[in-house]
């Protein structure tokens, strides 16, 4: 009984373990290539770790190219992207969540419809539109089509963590003395933290690796974001490996950063709207 | 401390009608209660005089005031919900203190109110807790609290005691009781349990398909209750019913026995009516005598003080109470006897009480 119960741990800590290498193995293979000096990455051969590691690479990435404008652009249009996109989307899931209002369905539906085309066929249109308003080759351009993309989702998102709070939270305050939106602003808001910042995290990291439209819109180099600035690490006859892989490295920075502060209500977050209780 | 009329208020959702024609005064200082099955509008009423349901037609008048078009929070009254509704990330005293806080009341008179309320509800050891930490019965004592805290014109309890456990039921049904009697607030409470109904209420209101059956205090609708559903309604066990037809001063179930009508009953020669009888008033006789019915014992149920007997009689299930546990034995016969004047009788097409 006990052997086999000790079996069994050992195999699905095995199999828990085979996963996470598997999802972090690429990571690791990042880290690698970062730190490997040029003169080894072919000459060594396929190895754990290099014989000599250096951070040259990430010295050249900080000084030498525009990686950090790159990094600047992609925060500042994440950054608002993810803030306007959760302001927008709780004021639009609170009313889809607690209101009955004319055309609701076909709102929905809209919303609904947005989802479901493939990026690629608004590119040629997007570009039309936001050309004569002079969005392209602009950071704000940037944010208004991320913003477009982000809110229907995010909407949907923050509906299903106001359903999960009863109503009679909002009405008793509202009986206390309170207006509707003080009442939202001071009941509901602070439960659904664990929402608005599951949807934070959610919209700042689709926009941070966000790649389709950031090439398209922007040719300028001073408004270009860094998953396009990856891109210039390759050259027409050589691909520099180590400085495109520091540059990986540093940009999982903020990412890392942004979703350590609030993993500790991410985890309520996403699991919160799937179960009441 | 408020009066509150209700005039002539119905109300629906799209087509569907749920509160038809609702006239109702309440005196101030007093405690009424709405009752009745669920989804028989009592709750949607509660609602219109919370302000968060609006009115389709009439008027609601607080202190003679007409609040059809006032929003919740400046109708000043204060409501416990049957889920409590206790703001979750807020501690006991801020849960408390939020109405006030939202009026801008100074911090000393703050304080001194949540102490005065807490006082009364035995809160003081709780204050700085969250409500997650508190039992059922405490979280039912924190929304009485918030009510109270503020000294509103009325209160409006929606089934305050329903997610509690019996015991913890009875408990709080009296502290509710005690509290009224201190600050003797107008209250407005709405329940689907008669026994809250009667033990609570100043005036019953018995509802029934969005329409008001029956107004009157409690012992004048278990005495004389107005038509077939308040008869069915009040009281525990449930009266028992049995149909039949008036011939001759008496009413003939089907199989021809007799039941005496109680003096001074008119009805219509050969008019159908239905016989109501509380399982408590149906007397046990100890051998066949003139004007009683033999029925054989279906089923037993003690209760410790008095016993509940089924038996079956001119075709129906019919409930005795008696406080004779030696009464009755499963499949035996008893005797048992319908005393006129303890009768209720109903004429049968319109369910309305006669007599």
């Amino acid at each position: 009984m006990t052997r086999k119960r000790l079996l069994l741990t050992v195999l699905h800590r095995l199999a828990v373990l085979a996963y996470v290498a598997f999802a972090l193995f690429p990571l690791f293979w990042l880290l690698k290539v970062s730190v490997t000096p040029t003169s080894l990455l072919y000459t060594e051969g396929i190895r754990m770790w290099p014989s000599r590691a250096s951070i040259e690479h990430y010295v050249f990435v900080l000084t030498h190219s525009s990686f950090p404008t790159f990094f600047l652009n992609s925060t500042i249009v994440s950054a608002s992207t993810a803030v306007i996109v959760t302001l927008v989307a709780s004021l639009a899931g609170y009313a889809m969540s607690r209101f009955i209002f004319r055309g609701k369905y076909w709102i929905i539906g809209l919303l609904l419809l947005t989802q479901m085309f493939p990026l690629v066929m608004l590119i040629a249109p997007m570009f039309k539109m936001l050309s004569p308003l002079g969005l392209t080759n602009s950071l704000s351009g940037l944010i208004v089509v991320y913003v477009a993309f982000n809110v229907p989702f995010a909407t949907f998102l923050m509906q299903s963590f106001f359903d999960g709070i009863p109503k009679d939270l909002e009405e008793a305050a509202m009986i206390d003395g309170a207006t509707r939106f003080t009442a939202f602003r001071q009941i509901i808001l602070p439960l659904t933290l664990p929402g608005i910042a599951a949807t934070l995290g959610f919209v700042f990291t689709a926009a941070w690796s966000e790649l389709l439209f950031a090439l398209m819109l922007i040719s300028d180099n001073r408004a270009t974001t860094f998953p396009v600035g990856l891109l210039s690490f390759v050259s027409k006859f050589s691909v520099d490996f180590g400085q495109m892989m520091a540059a990986g490295v540093l940009a999982l920075i903020p990412a890392c950063l942004f979703f350590l502060l609030i993993q500790r209500y991410l985890v309520q977050g996403l699991t919160a709207g799937a179960v009441k209780g | 401390m408020a009066s509150i009329t209700i005039q002539s208020v119905s109300k629906s959702f799209g087509a569907v009608s749920v509160l038809r024609d609702i006239d109702l005064s309440i005196a101030d200082g007093e405690f009424v209660v709405l009752v009745g099955p669920s989804g028989c509008g009592k709750s949607t009423l509660l609602r219109m005089i919370a302000g968060l349901e609006d009115i389709t037609g009439g008027e609601i008048r607080i202190d003679g005031r007409r609040v059809n078009e006032v929003a919740p929070k400046d109708r000043d009254i204060a409501m416990v919900f049957q889920s409590y509704a206790l703001y979750p990330h807020m501690s006991v005293a801020d849960n408390m203190s939020y109405s006030l806080r939202l009026r801008k009341t100074a911090k000393e008179r703050i304080a001194e109110a949540v102490r005065a309320a807490a006082g009364k509800l035995g809160l003081d050891p709780l204050l700085e807790r969250r409500p997650r930490a508190l039992s059922g019965g405490q979280r039912q004592r924190v929304a009485m609290g918030r009510a109270i805290v503020r000294h509103p014109k009325a209160f409006l309890f929606d089934e305050p005691l329903s997610n509690l456990d019996a015991r913890l039921r009875e408990q709080m049904r009296a502290e509710i009781k005690r509290l009224h009697k201190a600050i003797g607030a107008t209250s407005v409470y709405v329940t689907h349990d008669q026994i809250e109904a009667m033990t609570l209420a100043d005036r019953i209101v018995a509802m029934h398909g969005g329409i008001i059956q029956q107004v009157g205090d409690p012992l004048d609708l278990y005495d004389r209750p107005a038509n077939l559903f308040v008869a069915g309604f009040i009281g525990s066990p449930a009266m028992n019913f049995i149909d039949g037809a008036c011939r001759g001063g008496a009413v003939e179930p089907h199989d021809g026995s007799r039941i005496p009508l109680p003096a001074g009953l008119k009805a219509a020669e050969g008019q159908a009516v239905t016989v109501g009888v509380r399982p408590e008033h149906v007397r046990i006789v100890g051998a066949a005598e003139p004007g009683s019915h033999t029925a054989r014992v279906d089923l037993v149920e003690p209760t410790g003080f008095g016993t509940i007997v089924h038996v079956r009689l001119l075709g129906e299930d019919l409930k005795i109470y008696t406080l004779d546990r030696a009464a009755a034995r499963v499949g035996g016969p008893l005797h048992i006897m319908l005393d006129g004047e303890r009768l209720h009788v109903f004429d049968r097409e319109t369910t309305q009480r006669l007599g």
